[in-house]
């Protein structure tokens, strides 16, 4: 599968890798819901290293879009948040 | 559900608004395009209004190294002259001038960093616009009205999630350099004020005054020792500690070289005197002093 990790690029990551990323994944959106800044920082690492270990780069003239989106490394809660609503991103 | 989800789905649905445009599919692929070509254009003057606060940040850096090695050599002077409370004035000043620039730095970093992230953005955006380009054409040429919407579909999707991806990197660039722009602009107003600045600036007078004046007094009195010299050992303590009334005679001859006949007249009681005032009190000694010939050659 292609995921993006916004501001990055995207990376093809292989299909074994998915039940680790989703366990990641779910301990960041318990940090998010406990509005925990500390543990979501560390979970949202945690997950984009994930992806970033099992992924390699996807050539740049590619055009195929990405099952996945992942926020921006140094991306805070409140941002994270807002993406996870229609307020926060901007239209391409 | 999962945040990677929810992000992917949100982000596509933004994305995707701009595809149901058009009438015939084809058309939205040049429009697509020059929307491309437009958030391109977008990106390299996001890249460039980057590098030009990461410049203002190094200049000011540069401002403020300078103010901060001039403290230091000020210090030292003082240091050297013998006035440790002005020492410990500049080179308090100098440790606020260093934390200025510590800030400045971390500041630099950050606009270098996110300068770089939008250059390999543009790359990125570029090589996927010009894949479009060609997958467009291609379309256009190959493929009915009807047929095209497939293709066009699998062409947008990976565009627009770029082209959104780029847009936001491009957002927070601008709301960084804002922030940052704010802040340098608040410190070229405290360097313009004086205040900072004054980490070298109008402090840095009061400290520099000091200084000046201490070595103009030393001046005087290399001079003055440098004139004893030359007028000879006897000369000097007429003009300097006479008695008064020997004293006006003398200088009056003194501007010629008549002054050497003059020391055998006075005697050699004087000589203690004339090394003390120059020791004692520098800044203080110096006006006295410097004065006295001139009082001479009046009368």
């Amino acid at each position: 599968m292609i995921v993006r990790i916004l501001g990055e690029g995207q990376l093809s990551v292989d299909d074994t890798a998915r039940a680790g990323l989703n366990d990641l994944d779910a301990k960041l959106s318990d940090a998010i819901d406990r509005g925990d800044e500390t543990e979501f920082r560390r979970a949202l690492k945690a997950l984009i290293a994930g992806v970033r270990a099992a992924g390699s780069p996807v050539p740049p003239d590619s055009l195929q879009p990405s099952e996945l989106i992942l926020p921006y490394e140094d991306a805070d809660l409140a941002e994270v948040r807002k993406m996870m609503t229609d307020e926060g991103l901007i239209p391409g | 559900m999962s945040v990677m989800k929810r992000v992917t789905l949100i982000f596509r649905s933004k994305a995707n608004k701009a595809l149901d445009r058009m009438e015939d599919p084809r058309e939205t692929l040049d429009y697509s395009y020059q929307r491309q070509l437009e958030m391109l254009q977008k990106v390299r003057r996001g890249v460039a209004d980057v590098a030009t606060s990461r410049k203002r940040v190094e200049l000011q850096m540069n401002q403020i190294q300078q103010q901060s090695n001039k403290l230091e050599k000020q210090a030292r002077d003082a240091l050297g002259a013998g006035r440790e409370d002005l020492a410990r004035e500049a080179l308090t000043r100098r440790s606020s001038a260093q934390s200025q620039l510590n800030d400045l730095q971390a500041q630099y970093a950050s606009l270098q960093a996110e300068e770089e992230k939008l250059t390999v953005a543009s790359q990125r955006l570029q090589s996927k616009v010009d894949a479009f380009r060609t997958r467009k054409e291609t379309i256009k040429a190959t493929y009915t009205a009807a047929e095209a919407q497939t293709r066009i579909n699998e062409a947008f999707s990976g565009i627009s999630e770029e082209m959104g991806d780029v847009g936001m990197a491009i957002q927070r660039a601008e709301d960084k350099t804002a922030q940052m722009q704010a802040r340098a602009g608040a410190i070229d107003e405290l360097l313009a004020s004086g205040a900072l600045e004054d980490v070298s600036g109008a402090p840095r007078d009061d400290i520099q005054a000091e200084l000046d004046r201490m070595g103009a007094g030393n001046d005087v009195e290399l001079e003055l020792q440098k004139l004893r010299g030359e007028i000879g050992g006897g000369a000097t303590p007429e003009l300097e500690a006479g008695s008064p009334g020997g004293n006006n005679s003398q200088a009056t001859a003194a501007p010629g070289q008549a002054a050497r006949p003059a020391p055998s007249a006075s005697g050699g009681a004087q000589p203690s005197a004339t090394p003390a005032i120059p020791a004692s009190d520098v800044g203080e000694s110096a006006i006295p002093s410097a004065d006295t010939p001139r009082a001479g050659d009046g009368t």
